[in-house]
């Protein structure tokens, strides 16, 4: 018994996804190494075992779009020195609660009676803020350009409405200059990507096309399914056989070239661009987005004076090469040893998206 | 001129819980007597001794207990009161116990209003009624605001065990047709989606069941080809294949397409980023059954209404002992794993 549900269903189809497969084992004459960027498209394809589908020409790895894999340590340290604070709730997604800082995480401020508190949209956040005007209210606003739009709405919106007990915790990521540091590393392996579908709704493909000139790598925005996974595989094999360095987008039902211009808009006037740092791979310029000026007063960090908070990586944690297409999960020495979902060395083992608890979750002793 | 001095009188009739309903005295009897006794009554209770005396059948007996602290109390499909008879009746039909007679004890916090107290109450005993067992002892306490959320109910159990029988999570051998009696996860989404903070509706109804009528008749007919049995509920199916396969040290094989789950659940599971396979149920049963009879354990299984989407969902093997792997839709496999801990909404 099992009902079907649209705009699932036809991109579960099994029969598709065969024909789909038939197809890249045609065209796939020579050995490819494809990135696919989001954490979501990671556990799609672990979880559905489209990695052991796919002919041995095509290898794919995992990319740095998980947002919680790439917050970095600092971040984390401060949300727990902010969620401790008797006159804080602090609201974050579901994920960010698990990912542990050097001694502690989220669930263990709450468990010392911290008010910590998930939420499903920063809107929410804002409105516990309305409710508790007795209390600061910090959302952790984390994620790359699909979670933005959001964060920078309740921003705009305390704003308007002078809701001031209300903050952001920021460590909003974007994905081309990632892109573009994986493909300057002198390590790199990748030879085409799929772009995160999502990422793509919001802001197009535009911005992927002087990517895919720079560096001669095919670029195809992808969905999460595996029918659309899979379509997206084949694009990018036929354009690395074809030797075209070209951004064709294989989303259509989602994703437009100029992506959504009034999330951009509202990014724009609440966000710019300022250097970032990612969890286990480091600064990378230009990469990240932070308040402007005249939402400062917004900003967590300085509500709470915890910018001088600095935090230590596990060393024996190489979720850095994982995040950038170097290391599969299993190939790092502490995997499933040292390193577990239940004592993580590095958020790519918490997160729901990140490729170092696909592999636990799904691949242990399968392949 | 005359002076009428009227003596203060202590309130008696409170619309909600106060400290003093659980201090022992008039209050403590007035609730017993007003929300407990005109539902509950009956041989054992009416004594109002502080234990029941009770002649059970021969054989071997079986004695569970759980606690209930489901949040919100009142869901849609159920309640508390409801969930906590029919968990306990079910953790004794599941090792192949009658269930007979059950214990019940309330931490009650102050505050809570009377009429959903009774309304509880009114549930636990038309569960009871359904399931046939009694109440035949009980515990009430009240705590301070803030002490408890609203109620908690813990219920203890006894049960004889039916002759000849001998269910265990470890008795599971290669071979074995593994059965579910029904669509997976509906409890769990039921209780997620009516808290709070989703933004979404839905029409979800938790499967909170008995499921001593059809276990019983599940032991007469087929005796001797049932292996296991466990009711999948915290954790959900996953879980409960886990331990099976733990247990008894083999691997357990399953297969995606046909996993029963209800549209609403796949719904609320895809928004959520989570697996209906980790979701709790609450009126659905997981059997290990001798192949050769699989068929026949299911059409009896298909005569009740819990039964009715009942369907073999995979296998024991050889292979990998302790694990559960899926054959997906695409042929591939992948482990099913415990869920790790609190299912947390993922962000994008």
């Amino acid at each position: 018994m099992r009902t079907p549900m649209r705009y699932i269903d036809e991109y579960r189809d099994p029969a598709l996804a065969r024909k789909l497969l038939d197809e890249i084992r045609r065209k796939a004459l020579h050995h490819w190494t494809i990135m696919e960027i989001c954490g979501g498209q990671t556990h799609s394809i672990i979880r559905n075992g489209i990695d052991q589908l796919l002919p041995d020409t095509i290898e794919l790895v995992h990319g740095p779009g998980c947002p919680v894999c790439v917050t970095p340590l600092e971040s984390i340290e401060r949300a727990l020195a902010i969620a401790a604070r008797e006159e804080v709730i602090f609201t974050s997604f579901g994920d960010m609660l698990r990912v542990p800082g050097n001694a502690r995480d989220l669930f263990m401020v709450r468990s010392a009676g911290g008010d910590v508190r998930i939420v499903f949209s920063p809107l929410d956040a804002l409105q516990i803020a309305r409710d508790n005007p007795s209390k600061e209210v910090v959302f952790f606003a984390v994620g790359f350009e699909t979670t933005a739009p959001a964060n920078a709405m309740a921003v705009w919106q305390a704003a308007r409405e002078g809701i001031n007990n209300f903050t952001v915790l920021v460590s909003q990521v974007m994905v081309p200059p990632a892109m573009r540091a994986i493909l300057s590393s002198p390590d790199n392996r990748v030879q085409g990507f799929l772009a995160a579908g999502h990422v793509c709704a919001v802001m197009g493909y535009e911005e992927y096309e002087p990517v895919a000139r720079e560096f001669q790598v095919p670029i195809v925005p992808t969905g999460f399914e595996p029918v659309e996974l899979l379509a997206g595989i084949l694009k990018t094999v036929e354009l690395l056989e074809e030797g075209k360095a070209e951004v064709v987008n294989c989303y259509g039902r989602v994703v437009s070239r100029a992506g959504n211009p009034v999330a951009q808009e509202t990014i724009r006037n609440v966000f710019e661009v300022s250097d970032r740092q990612w969890r286990g791979i480091g600064l990378i310029p230009g990469s990240g987005l932070g308040l402007r000026e005249s939402y400062a007063r917004f900003d967590a960090e300085k509500r709470f004076n915890v910018t001088n908070i600095s935090a230590e990586e596990s060393p024996l944690c190489m979720s850095g090469r994982v995040l950038q297409g170097m290391l599969k999960p299993d190939g790092c020495p502490a995997f499933a040893k040292e390193c577990t979902p239940q004592h993580p060395l590095g958020a790519t083992m918490v997160s729901s998206e990140g490729a170092c608890a696909a592999y636990y979750n799904y691949h242990r002793t399968v392949s | 001129m005359t002076i009428a001095p009227l003596c203060p009188t202590p309130i008696m009739q409170h619309e909600t819980i106060q400290m003093a309903h659980g201090a022992g005295g008039r209050l403590s009897q007035a609730l017993m007597q007003r929300v407990f006794m005109p539902h509950l009554h009956n041989s054992f209770l009416d004594l109002l001794d502080d234990q029941a005396k009770l002649d059970l059948p021969p054989g071997r007996t079986a004695f569970t207990t759980d606690t209930y602290v489901v949040s919100p109390i009142f869901f849609p499909g159920g309640n508390i009161g409801e969930l906590a008879v029919n968990g306990t009746v079910n953790d004794l039909a599941v090792g192949g116990a009658r269930a007979l007679y059950l214990s019940a004890g309330f931490v009650l916090e102050e505050g809570l209003p009377l009429v959903e107290l009774e309304v509880i109450v009114r549930s636990m005993a038309k569960a009871a009624c359904h399931a046939g067992v009694m109440m035949v002892t009980g515990d009430t306490k009240v705590v301070g605001k803030g002490q408890c959320d609203r109620i908690f109910i813990n219920t203890s159990g006894i049960g004889t065990i039916r002759e000849g029988v001998n269910l265990s999570c470890r008795n599971l051998k290669p071979g074995d047709s593994i059965i579910l009696s029904g669509t997976v996860g509906d409890h769990g989404m039921a209780i997620m989606t009516s808290r709070g903070g989703l933004s979404f509706q839905s029409r979800i109804q938790s499967d909170c069941a008995a499921l001593n009528g059809m276990i019983g008749t599940i032991l007469d007919e087929q005796p001797s080809a049932i292996h296991a049995m466990r009711d999948p509920t915290r954790g959900g199916v996953a879980a409960t294949l886990n331990e099976l396969a733990q247990s008894s040290s083999v691997g357990i094989e399953i297969h995606e397409a046909t996993i029963p789950v209800k549209p609403d659940v796949r719904g609320a599971c895809e928004l959520l980023g989570i697996d209906p396979l980790h979701v709790a149920n609450e009126g659905k049963l997981v059997l290990a059954v001798t192949a050769g009879d699989a068929e026949k354990v299911l059409d009896v299984m298909r005569t009740f209404d819990l039964g009715r989407d009942a369907v073999i969902i995979g296998s024991v093997v050889d292979d990998h002992p302790g694990m559960v792997v899926m054959r997906t839709v695409y042929g591939s496999r992948r482990i099913i794993d415990l869920p790790l801990g609190e299912q947390l909404p993922r962000i994008c």
